[in-house]
């Protein structure tokens, strides 16, 4: 589950573009800034990683993972990839 | 003491209730450092009544505001000059200082220099975003050659601080460079600069979209933060391709930034030796009255 704090959530949208398994999306309801924020998409394959929440630069998410789901961990962007020849 | 495992009760345990969310830009970099200095602190287990935090004038000299903890915000650049004195009244507090790179390289460049010469004990947190962001984007002496600001509207032409590496010339025991984008790597090294006695220099190349990224047309937030990733090498990889590179490798990562952890020795910090010190002394003292009997 992602709980999401609407009021703190500046619309940034990086939780949206880092998620390594695109499970993230904007809600559609505004919060009082005018800002759409993330919420999970109805179809996801959100495995916790926690990325979401580690760079938010507002603090507005917390990923509190479901025990009995357990979904492969992706950690494609969880290090720095800059070396990395593509 | 409950084990924090969510972002939430990290953030209750933390943040100074009332004062969040922050006045920071829509995409600014400072938020995530704070949240990583968060999750180090915890993992440490520090007792936050013995962790003071320090800061100067900017955008991110503004991040001890924001931690349920005690803080001193003095005047632009002198944070360091502050800290040295809790350190010296009480050298069993943990001192922190959050800086900018005009607060901590420009106008307190030589509060740094020597903290990080004199080995005094204390993690400087120094958030590098190439740009006086909080008064409309002044050149930073951080920024790179070619840099729009408002003090340079053709550009950069002034060779920019690498303060990583000048710390590391000082002799600092610990000094680490990282992004704000990928969370492990930073808050391991965090906690390693804090549990080092001595001096501790952590510069985190943070994204400032006002200031910096819309000026020197870096794009939306989204290209600019994927411009941190596409214009940094960890340091390992930048070495081994030196090495053993082809000269087309060479020259695709001959101009990026390092990250890394460049320097982690254990030299005596300053209070380690003046204690030394102090001790000789008394003991020279007693013998000589000893000596009168
Ligand atoms: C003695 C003095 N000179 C100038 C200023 C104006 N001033 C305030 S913040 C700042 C620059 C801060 O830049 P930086 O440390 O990089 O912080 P940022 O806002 O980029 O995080 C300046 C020049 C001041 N407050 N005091
Ligand atoms: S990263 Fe945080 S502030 Fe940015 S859109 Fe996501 S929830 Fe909102
Ligand atoms: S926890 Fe990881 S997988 Fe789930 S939404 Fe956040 S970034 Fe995506
Ligand atoms: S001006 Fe730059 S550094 Fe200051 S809050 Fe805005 S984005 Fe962050
Ligand atoms: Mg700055």
């Amino acid at each position: 589950m992602i709980e999401v704090k609407d009021d703190w959530c500046k619309g940034c949208n990086i939780c949206i573009d880092r998620c390594p398994v695109d499970a993230l999306e904007e809600s559609d309801n505004l919060n009082r800034r005018g800002v759409r924020p993330p919420k999970l998409k109805e179809e996801n394959e959100c495995n916790y990683c926690r990325l979401c929440e580690l760079i938010c630069p507002d603090l507005a998410i917390t990923v509190i993972p479901e025990e009995d789901d357990k979904k492969p961990v992706k950690k494609t962007l969880l290090t720095p990839v800059g070396g990395k020849l593509k | 003491m409950v084990e924090i495992k969510t972002a939430d009760e990290l953030n209750k345990k933390f943040l100074r209730e009332g004062m969040w969310p922050t006045i920071f830009c829509n995409g600014c970099g400072h938020g995530v450092v704070l949240e990583y200095t968060f999750w180090a602190l915890e993992e440490l287990g520090l007792d936050m009544d013995k962790v003071i935090f320090a800061s100067g004038i900017g955008c991110s000299s503004r991040l001890p505001g924001y931690i349920n903890a005690d803080g001193l915000h003095t005047t632009h650049g002198r944070a360091i000059a502050f800290a040295t004195g809790i350190k010296a009244a009480n050298p069993d507090f943990h001192v922190i200082i959050f800086t900018g790179d005009g607060d901590c390289a420009g106008i307190g460049g030589n509060h740094f220099i020597h903290a990080a010469r004199r080995n005094i004990d204390m993690t400087v947190i120094m958030i590098n975003n190439f740009i006086y962001g909080m008064t409309g984007g002044q050149l930073a002496p951080t920024a790179p050659l070619g840099s729009i600001a408002t003090t340079a509207p053709y550009g950069n032409i002034e060779h920019p601080f690498d303060i990583s590496n000048l710390a590391c010339a000082l002799g600092a025991n610990y000094v680490a460079r990282w992004g704000v984008s990928h969370p492990y790597q930073p808050i391991k090294s965090i906690k390693e600069g804090l549990e080092k006695r001595g001096f501790s220099l952590l510069e985190f190349l943070a994204p400032c979209p006002t200031a910096y990224g819309r000026r020197n047309k870096l794009g939306d937030i989204k290209k600019h933060w994927a411009w941190y990733d596409d214009n940094t090498i960890l340091i390992e990889d930048y070495e081994k391709i030196m090495k053993y590179g082809t000269e087309e490798e060479k020259a695709q990562v001959k101009d990026k930034i390092q990250l890394g952890v460049f320097q982690d020795i254990q030299k005596p910090g300053f209070f380690e030796s003046y204690e030394k010190l102090v001790d000789r002394l008394r003991e020279k003292e007693t013998k000589a009255k000893e000596g009168k009997k």
